[in-house]
């Protein structure tokens, strides 16, 4: 699938919350041997939201972060996508509250706005969106942002993982981005290997059969798919970012592609802060456009459970080097940390409640 | 309804204030504040023009606090500081991401956007501006 009008990304920006809980502290509160049990999956630690941050506040700083790179005027922001699946409220969209905070649309509001859900997948299906809009000559500039603060059932497996944080992206014409994305394509089959209910606080997942027919068939499918309709190979590209519900599975799958591990490496964050779900390969194209010399190839592919994948062939251009230092880097959130106990895990992830508590969320 | 309790449209008022720190500077003294108000407190003009205020500053005094009103309790100790922006403007907000105990005089911050209040389960969450130690 390829626009008339080529589509880039003309910003960019992430933003993690400061605090970490370590793997080994997580299996602690549950009386787990950490190595016999959750060392496999490859996440040392992981982010988690402070008692003042939801998905909202996380795409906020991100898209302050996209916004210095990209260099436009907010008003010239015609359309707000916000792709989670840990949306504040069920009923009002997240995106309302940015067009506000950003200005976006002018002092007229004049921007659609709406939030996107696909389990993981849901900021790259923004993206898509977006490269309709602004390929076909609707409007000029897009504010796409995947974040999330992803929650995981108490003792459960998802619990080493799930964590807070996402990445933003101003698309525009190529001819102003940073990197084009020269085609996109998904593929979208019904695999229920993970959900949640309506009004459940925590997912139910399938645990193994998460894996085999839903991450790595749908993220074959759609990688094999695109770089055939490209005409490429894994040697034309100089980075692959996959979606990374762990440190393991991206590597396996990316070997399994024709991935050397050099190529994946550099996008791949969630060994450190966790699986941001919706964040999660955005925050590692973020991580890899913080690094990548102009002309580099880059595949990027999602994964959302349910399921399905988006993949992208995206080009970085010369411009990446002069608004790469205009906002924080990836790794200097990951690098910015505070450790906490299990204890205040539980109340900053409002598991335990106050008795005579007013602001419940 | 005990959704309610928290004024919605008094926090829909103060969105421009709130979410992006829009304030107001008298045409005739120049003064300025936030939120922004009809009369200048200063001079007393009623020529006062919008402005959006910078997003830096530094904390000119503080107090943590352990007995909060009703709305904050979770969020204790928590630091209400008295920040001055680059430009002089100066508004009490909460400091964030810091260590009450690591607060001082003089400390530089930048705004960020927290959740302030909610209203409980199925409330209006009210997002605000609050201050944390300028990012490296």
């Amino acid at each position: 699938m390829k626009p008339s009008r080529e589509v880039g990304i003309v910003g960019w920006g992430v933003y993690v919350p400061q605090w970490r809980i370590t793997s080994e502290e997580l299996a602690r509160g549950w009386g787990r041997e950490w190595k016999r049990y959750a060392a496999g999956i490859m996440v040392e630690e992981k982010s988690l939201p402070g008692l003042d941050e939801d998905t909202f506040t996380i795409a906020y700083e991100a898209s302050v972060n996209a916004l210095k790179r990209a260099r436009i005027d907010p008003a010239k922001i015609r359309a707000v996508y916000v792709g989670t699946e840990s949306k504040p409220y069920a009923v009002k969209t997240t995106a309302s509250i940015l067009v506000e905070a950003l200005g976006a649309g002018g002092d007229a509001r004049m921007t659609t706005g709406a939030d996107y859900e696909f389990a993981c997948k849901a900021g790259t299906e923004a993206i898509q969106t977006s490269i309709g809009l602004i390929g076909s000559g609707m409007i000029d500039y897009a504010l796409v942002v995947g974040a999330d603060t992803a929650q995981g059932a108490p003792g459960d497996a998802l619990e080493y993982t799930a964590s807070a944080g996402g990445a933003a992206f101003v698309l525009g014409p190529s001819s102003e981005s940073v990197a084009v994305i020269k085609a996109s394509l998904s593929h979208v089959t019904d695999t229920p290997d993970f959900w949640r209910r309506q009004h459940e606080r925590y997912p139910a997942h399938t645990r193994s059969f998460t894996g085999e027919p839903a991450y790595f068939k749908h993220i074959m499918a759609a990688a094999k798919a695109l770089m055939e309709e490209v005409g490429t190979t894994p040697d034309d590209y100089d980075y692959a970012i996959f979606h990374q519900p762990n440190g393991k599975f991206p590597l396996r799958v990316g070997q399994r592609l024709g991935f050397t591990p050099d190529k994946i490496k550099p996008g791949l964050i969630t060994p450190y802060i966790g699986n941001t779900y919706s964040g999660s390969a955005l925050v590692g194209l973020s991580a890899v456009l913080d690094q990548a010399e102009p002309g580099s190839k880059i595949l990027m592919v999602s994964f959302g459970s349910g399921a399905g994948s988006d993949a992208f062939h995206i080009e970085v251009t010369d411009k990446v080097v002069e608004v790469r230092d205009l906002a924080p880097k990836v790794m200097d959130y990951v690098n910015r940390k505070r450790y906490v106990d299990y204890s205040t895990y539980a109340r900053y992830r409002r598991m335990i409640k106050m008795l005579h508590d007013f602001s419940s969320y | 309804m005990w959704a309610y309790w928290l004024s919605v449209p008094e926090h829909w008022r103060e969105i421009p204030a709130r979410y992006r720190l829009e304030g107001g500077q008298c045409e005739d003294c120049g003064f300025k504040m936030i939120p922004k108000r009809d009369v200048c407190p200063r001079c007393g003009s009623k020529n006062v023009k919008t402005v959006k205020l910078p997003r830096r500053g530094r904390v000119l005094e503080y107090t943590k606090v352990w007995n909060p009103p009703r709305g904050y309790e979770y969020y204790t100790p928590y630091v209400i500081a008295l920040v001055e922006l680059e430009d002089g403007t100066r508004l009490t907000a909460q400091l964030t991401d810091v260590d009450p105990d690591e607060v001082e005089e003089g400390m530089e911050v930048e705004m960020v956007l927290r959740k302030v209040r909610v209203s409980g389960e199925s409330g209006l969450i009210a997002y605000a501006y609050k201050f944390r130690p300028l990012l490296k």
